[in-house]
């Protein structure tokens, strides 16, 4: 189980390095949406692990982050993309081949960490603490180096992304609430965000965020 | 029904009293005086309700239930308590009545609903603090009183002066207030309970602590010296009354903190009573001497406030030497004086305010060097304003005398023995007796300037300088009748003041009593003989006077006819009416103008001069030089040395340095991000111990 499971999570850390150097914003979207779905898969292949059957709970949690991530968010973002008319992500801060050479050299890093810090333990032979780690990094990556609104909440996601990877490793001890909570509060964010992207459109004409500079005190 | 509950009631009116009249479909004037009404039957309650207590000998503890999980609502009156609630209920009372006149609905209408809702809030936040026994409970209700008071002094927001004094004094009553969470929650940690109770069990470390922290927290509010510096801003931008209400009752409280926190200890150590004591001489000295170089009228009452609230420490630290020593006498006079000065500093105090209110209307400016000869068109406020000066210059037969004199005796007493001799206190007398001069010659120096000699300005159009109607008077009579009685006749006063400090030093009542530490009789005497012989002056003056004013009508009504017979040849008519008034003779000097008056400021340069170790003179001359002088002017400004000389350009050049950390704000919410990714990388190098 331990090996199909690492073998998601490489997976998951590829997919990383494709969000980074894609410049189209609908395929980084639909990227963003398999790397949510694998995620929602973990939990499951993590309770079949430690032996008998997963509960309801984890059922429904995991399918629950499954349709969200997988479906719903990526339906509302490429709405959102659709009444905002852009296609392509134009000069980023750090080109897309650099990006993904800088997410690459922080998975490596992650890597090398995560042996020493000393809390892998809890799930031995696994990747989820590298991976959690590189999946926030790449997250940063996204959010710091590209201009427009649209992939600010890619950045987001992919951030919580690798939150919710290092989350795996206290699964049995998360309780259902909290996790359908942290659920919701993802749809909504993303909800709001797409919203208020639209009217970042509409009042600077452009989803460019350098433009709410002039918002700075 | 017991006193405490009367006076809970009267909390309950005071707080809504801003509110009730909203309930009823009123027109505004009418809402103002209902607010006013209720607010004064709310008072009325409550000094009933004080005067009930005073009589009660059964528990007046009052727990009531509390909304806060911490805390709990307990209420209690006992003597000290009682002489810090009167003057709340009675000033704010007066003031209320006095802003009917002062702050008409119709000449204020963007905030008198401001003013009458926040006045009874902080009326009844007084209130609350000083029955208050429990800590939470006391701090929801300062809290309450900083910001209802805070609301009342800005009402005039849109006066950028007055949005800075007002910021000046939030952040300052909120420093404060710091400093009570500390010692609370030292109470808390050292006593167990948040329950304001006395306290014997605790170490000496612990409550020194708590002394300390107190004489900080309160002493930010009480305006001592050097925490005065939110003071005279804020005194000097709020409306009149609300100047009178915070200066004659709301630092007060500050002081009550400091007595009720140094009677819940244990016996207090020495070094307490040297350390309230040396403060008080601090402010007292201090705050007169900035009075007296100050030429904002209200800033200069604001300053003699901050003297008072020295003399009023001063006092408090006597009674604490007395009660670390274990000397009745000198506990009941220091605390006995300080308590009688609490209520004459209220009473006069808000007199002063009041009046100054009324000066301000009428002249249309607050500088003192600009007014002259107001007490020709007002003779009745500017004869109120008098009775304030010898009341606050602690001359007899007013009541400022009577409780400085206690603390003279009390210090007086401090030298001459018994158990414990402490002759450096003595020096406490000399301190009284210098402030008190100086008190004089400054107000000597503002009633001469503001009421005498000529007019230094035109008056302001639209505007009589005329007596104020009489609900700006009456409550301005009221407190004058009021210094003049505890001045005549002391004794009820004194003895409830010695009862207050007797149960502020849980001393049983035949331990001795102040009234037979200070005889008030020879002060009555002194008091009558001396209103008589004022009075009999005055008589004097008046008809010499009308006499000489008669024989000069004649005198001139025969040169009119004189002038008339002449004019009569000429043909041209003469202006009849009463004799012309001449200015007063000037050495033969040709072209005399008002301008040519002693000015307050030139009156107080030798005294200012002579206390300019206290003092910091910004000045700026251009002098007369040569044969033909060109045009040549002085002006000299006294700036607050704690706030305009320390405090102002400290934060300036905090605020500079911290403007270089700027550059890290660009605007760029990546940039925001870049830094979380900095901060979080560096935390994961340094959680797995790379380096």
């Amino acid at each position: 189980m331990t090996d199909f499971l690492n073998a998601i999570i490489v997976i998951v850390m590829i997919l990383n390095l494709f969000a980074l150097g894609t410049s189209r914003i609908a395929s980084v979207i639909r990227i963003v949406a398999v790397q949510g779905a694998l995620l929602g898969v973990v939990p499951l292949l993590l309770h079949w692990g430690g032996g008998g059957a997963p509960s309801a709970a984890v059922l429904l949690a995991a399918g629950a982050a499954i349709a969200l991530k997988g479906l719903a968010i990526p339906a509302i973002m490429r709405r959102s993309l659709r009444s905002a008319a852009i296609k392509r992500e134009v000069e980023p801060l750090v080109g897309f081949l650099p990006s993904v050479l800088l997410g690459a050299a922080g998975t490596a890093l992650a890597l090398v960490f995560s042996g020493r810090m000393g809390m892998a333990a809890s799930q031995p032979g696994t990747l989820i603490v590298p991976a959690s780690m590189a999946t926030v990094l790449v997250g940063f990556i996204i959010l710091t180096t590209r201009w427009k609104a649209i992939s600010q909440v890619i950045g987001y996601l992919v951030l919580e992304n690798g939150i919710y990877l290092f989350g795996m490793l206290l699964v049995e001890a998360i309780p259902f609430v909290v996790e359908m909570g942290a659920l919701l509060d993802l749809f909504v964010g993303v909800f709001v965000i797409s919203i208020i992207t639209n009217h970042i459109n509409e009042a600077f004409s452009s989803m460019d965020t350098r433009d709410l500079v002039t918002l700075k005190e | 029904m017991s006193g405490m509950t009367l006076i809970l009631f009267a909390i309950a009116l005071s707080a809504l009293s801003g509110l009730l009249p909203w309930l009823l479909p009123l027109p505004e004037r009418a809402r103002q005086v209902s607010t006013t009404v209720l607010l004064s039957a709310g008072s009325l309650l409550g000094l009933a309700g004080i005067a009930f207590s005073l009589g009660e000998t059964t528990n007046t503890y009052v727990s009531l239930p509390w909304f806060l999980p911490s805390g709990a609502f307990l209420a209690d009156l006992d003597g000290l308590s009682a002489a810090f609630l009167a003057p709340v209920f009675a000033i704010g009372a007066l003031g209320s009545v006095y802003g009917l006149g002062y702050w008409k609905a119709s000449a204020h209408p963007g905030n008198w609903r401001r003013l009458g809702l926040s006045w009874g809030i902080l009326v009844a936040a007084m209130a609350l603090v000083l029955v208050a026994r429990d800590a939470v409970l006391f701090l929801v209700a300062w809290e309450l009183m900083a910001l209802a008071s805070w609301l009342a002094a800005t009402v005039e927001s849109d006066n950028p002066e007055v949005r800075r004094a007002g910021w000046v004094y939030l952040v300052a009553t909120h420093v404060g207030t710091l400093f009570l969470f500390a010692m609370f929650a030292f109470w808390r940690s050292a006593t167990g309970s948040f329950t304001l109770e006395a306290a014997p069990g605790l170490g000496a470390a612990a409550a020194g602590t708590l002394f300390a922290l107190s004489l900080v927290g309160f002493g930010m509010k009480a305006g001592l010296v050097p925490l005065h510096f939110w003071l005279p801003g804020a005194h000097a931008n709020a409306p009149s009354h609300v100047s009178a209400l915070m200066s004659g009752v709301m630092i007060k409280l500050g002081i009550y903190g400091i007595f009720r926190m140094s009677s819940l200890l244990p016996r207090p150590e020495l070094w307490y009573g040297w350390t309230l004591l040396g403060f008080g001489a601090l402010s007292a000295l201090a705050g007169i001497s900035w009075s007296i170089a100050g030429r904002d009228l209200k800033r200069v009452l604001a300053y003699s406030s901050v003297e008072n609230m020295g003399i009023i420490a001063m006092g408090g630290g006597l009674a604490l030497l007395g009660r670390a020593s274990g000397r009745v006498d000198l506990t009941l006079l220091g605390m006995g004086g300080a308590l009688l000065h609490v209520w004459n500093h209220g009473l006069f105090k808000s007199l002063l305010f009041l009046d100054a209110g009324a000066v301000i209307h009428a002249s249309g400016t607050r500088n003192i060097d600009r007014m002259g000869a107001l007490a020709r068109t007002m003779p009745v406020s500017a004869l109120l304003f008098g009775l304030g000066c010898v009341a606050i210059s602690a001359l007899p037969p007013l009541n400022g005398f009577v409780g400085e004199w206690l603390m003279y005796l009390g210090f007086w007493r401090s030298v001459q023995g018994g158990v414990v001799a402490l002759p450096a206190v003595g020096a406490g007398a000399a301190v009284l007796a210098i402030v008190g001069a100086i008190a004089l010659a400054g107000f000597v120096r503002v009633f001469g300037t503001v009421f005498l000699g000529t007019a230094r300005t035109e008056p302001v159009e639209g505007i009589d300088r005329k007596d104020p109607c009489a609900t700006m008077l009456l409550p301005m009579i009221a407190l004058a009748a009021a210094c003049l009685a505890i001045g005549l006749l002391p004794a009820p006063f004194v003895g409830l003041a010695g009862a207050a400090a007797a149960a502020w030093a849980a001393m049983p009542s035949e331990a001795g009593s102040l009234s037979a530490l200070a005889p008030t009789l020879p002060l009555t005497l002194a008091a009558v003989v001396l209103l008589a012989l004022a009075l009999a002056i005055g008589l004097l003056l008046w008809r010499r006077v009308g006499r000489a004013r008669l024989g000069e009508a004649r005198r001139s009504a025969g040169r009119r006819g004189e002038a008339r017979r002449s004019a009569g040849r000429r043909g041209a008519s003469v202006p009849g009416g009463p004799a012309a008034a001449v200015p007063t003779w000037d050495c033969g000097y040709a072209a005399p103008t008002a301008r040519m008056q002693y000015t307050a400021s030139s009156f107080a340069e030798f005294p200012a001069r002579s206390l300019s170790v206290l003092l910091h003179f910004r000045r700026e001359a251009r002098l007369p030089k040569g044969a033909l002088p060109g045009p040549s002017s002085f002006s000299r400004e006294a700036p607050d040395p704690v706030l305009d000389l320390a405090l102002r350009p400290l934060f300036a050049f905090a605020s500079r340095q911290l403007g270089r950390a700027k550059i890290l704000q660009q605007g760029q919410t990546q940039m925001y991000l870049a830094y979380v990714l900095a901060v979080t990388v560096v935390l994961l190098v340094w959680g797995a111990g790379i380096p």
